[in-house]
């Protein structure tokens, strides 16, 4: 049986629609219930809906085999997995926002609000440029507005909530996807099952 | 008068520690015992070799900083003087280490290390050492084993040497898109592409993979000796421990410390890696010893949640 970690909500539901077209299917669930484990054992699947922000732990601790990641997830915290393939969709980009027309004078210490503190620090190191990281949870957008910082790191899909809230996107990080990611052991014990659904959803993708 | 005591006193781990000492034993390495503390100067200057900062240290009454046992490889380096042959030693220790800013923890780490004069022979005889413990710890055993110069020479014939620490980054995490997107970047030609994914994808048994690795260097331009990684593969069919073995590129380590070939050890049920090893004849160089290393370490603390699993412990 294969354990398979997906992201709750309209990604993990796309994600899952790749799945089963690859023909792993799982009756059931995408009925409206509470319940988080599927099973198909004709299938030998058995699905999570997790946080999609802890898919990658689920994966990277064993609980699951495999899972969908989105690649954000996946370079801020750097779990020991492989990511097996790039399932392109849940597409977007991390990027810097500041208020329109903000310029940086590059002299003092750059405030930066985001929930990506690691990635932040990585694209601002890269370019030699001293920060202030503020971690914040949620509404980063809110943060330049009330001189809380002077730019945003965050990921940014149609660019909709930074237009209405007056912010710019001043350069792009890295494009973001879901990923197919898999635990290191799980590959040495079930790397035919795992091959078997990484060829189907490239299939897939491919169709 | 002889001592005797039932063996049910002891717990899962401590019989496997104590079965992989003997088989240590018999293959003739001798016991190493670490003192419990040491010049923090030897460790600071090898912290990426510990992948962590994190060292418990203190001052001596004599004004000096220690560090308590975070590593026993850089200990036996150290202390092992050169000579001829190889020195052949195996230990059971506790080191003390923090990983990704967690608190301290006390690690029980059993392994060996081959010192000195080692060539293909001793290299061969740590890996199958390696395979032979895996099967002590349980019954589905994987060795996965890779050869890093070699991984390394593909990524130079394909014009990535510039990216190289890139590319095992991206080898490590099977992550074939970013490397086939990498090369893209870089323009490199379409058959050392293709030779470079070849490798990564490399699934096969043992027996064939001398063949399948000729025919991808054939395909890339790479004239590297794969004698080593030959009598590895001879040596673990020759001891019947081949069918558990995957040659796996995807294995890597610290370039400045480890080359040559590389492992790692899984048993079911256990999600991390629970073996870990390789030649460091670099780390060797840096800590300015003659010859060459090989050797791994079981980190048996990974196996604490492990049920009674039944490997070849008898």
């Amino acid at each position: 049986m294969l354990n398979i970690a997906l992201p709750k909500g309209r990604l993990g539901e796309k994600v899952y629609a790749m799945f089963a077209r690859a023909g792993f299917d799982c009756p059931g669930i995408l009925e409206d219930s509470r319940k988080l484990v599927f099973e198909n054992p004709e299938k030998q699947v058995r699905y999570f809906w997790v946080k999609p922000s802890d898919s990658a732990i689920y994966v990277e601790r064993g609980a699951a085999d495999i899972g969908v990641a989105g690649k954000d997830i996946l370079l801020e915290y750097r779990p020991d997995v492989y990511e097996l393939s790039d399932l392109e969709t849940g597409k977007c980009r991390m990027a810097v926002a500041a208020p329109k027309g903000w310029r940086d004078d590059g002299i003092r210490t750059l405030r930066v609000a985001t929930k990506f503190a690691f990635i932040a620090r990585e694209y601002y190191a890269s370019q030699g440029r001293d920060i202030d990281v503020i971690h914040l949870n949620g509404s980063i957008e809110i943060a330049p507005i009330l001189g809380l910082s002077d730019v945003i790191v965050d990921i940014v899909e149609t660019g909709t909530t930074l237009r209405e809230n007056d912010l710019e996107v001043i350069s792009t990080i890295t494009e973001i996807s879901a990923r197919l990611i898999c635990n290191k052991a799980s590959f040495r014990f079930k790397q035919q099952e795992i091959m078997r659904v990484a060829e189907g959803l490239k299939r897939t993708k491919e169709g | 008068m002889p001592m005797r005591f039932d063996m049910n006193v002891l717990d899962e781990t401590e019989l496997i520690a104590y079965a992989l000492r003997e088989l240590y034993m018999q293959a003739g390495y001798r016991r190493y015992r670490m003192s419990k503390f040491e010049e923090y100067d030897l460790y600071s200057r090898n912290k990426s070799f510990l992948g962590t900062d994190e060292i418990v240290t203190f001052t001596d009454t004599n004004g000096k900083l220690m560090a308590l046992k975070p590593d026993v490889t850089l200990s036996i380096i150290r202390n092992t003087p050169d000579g001829e042959g190889a020195a052949r030693l195996c230990y059971n220790e506790n080191v003390y280490r923090a990983a990704k800013g967690g608190p301290f923890k006390e690690i029980m780490q059993t392994g060996v290390e081959c010192i000195g004069g080692v060539d293909a022979s001793c290299v061969s005889e740590v890996v199958a050492l390696a395979a032979r413990s895996l099967s002590i710890l349980g019954p589905r055993w994987a060795l996965a084993v890779s050869d890093v110069d070699l991984l390394g020479a593909f990524a130079r014939r394909a014009g990535l040497e510039d990216e190289s620490d890139l590319v095992f980054a991206l080898a490590a995490q099977k992550n074939l898109h970013e490397i086939r997107a990498l090369c893209r970047r870089k323009a490199v030609a379409a058959d050392r592409e293709e030779a470079l994914i070849g490798l990564l994808s490399l699934s096969c048994p043992v027996l064939k993979a001398p063949e399948r690795i000729g025919s991808l260097c054939v395909m890339c331009g790479v004239k590297e000796d794969i004698r080593v990684l030959k009598a590895v593969m001879d040596r673990l069919e020759a001891e019947d421990l081949s069918q558990n073995v995957q040659l796996d590129f995807s294995c890597a380590g610290d370039m400045r410390y480890y080359n040559g070939i590389i492992f790692k050890g899984y048993i079911e049920g256990v999600s991390q890696s629970v073996l870990s090893g390789g030649q460091y004849d670099s780390l060797m160089r840096r800590m300015g010893k003659k010859g060459g290393a090989a050797g791994f370490a079981v980190y048996l603390d990974r196996l604490e949640r492990l049920e009674k699993a039944g490997g070849d412990r008898c």
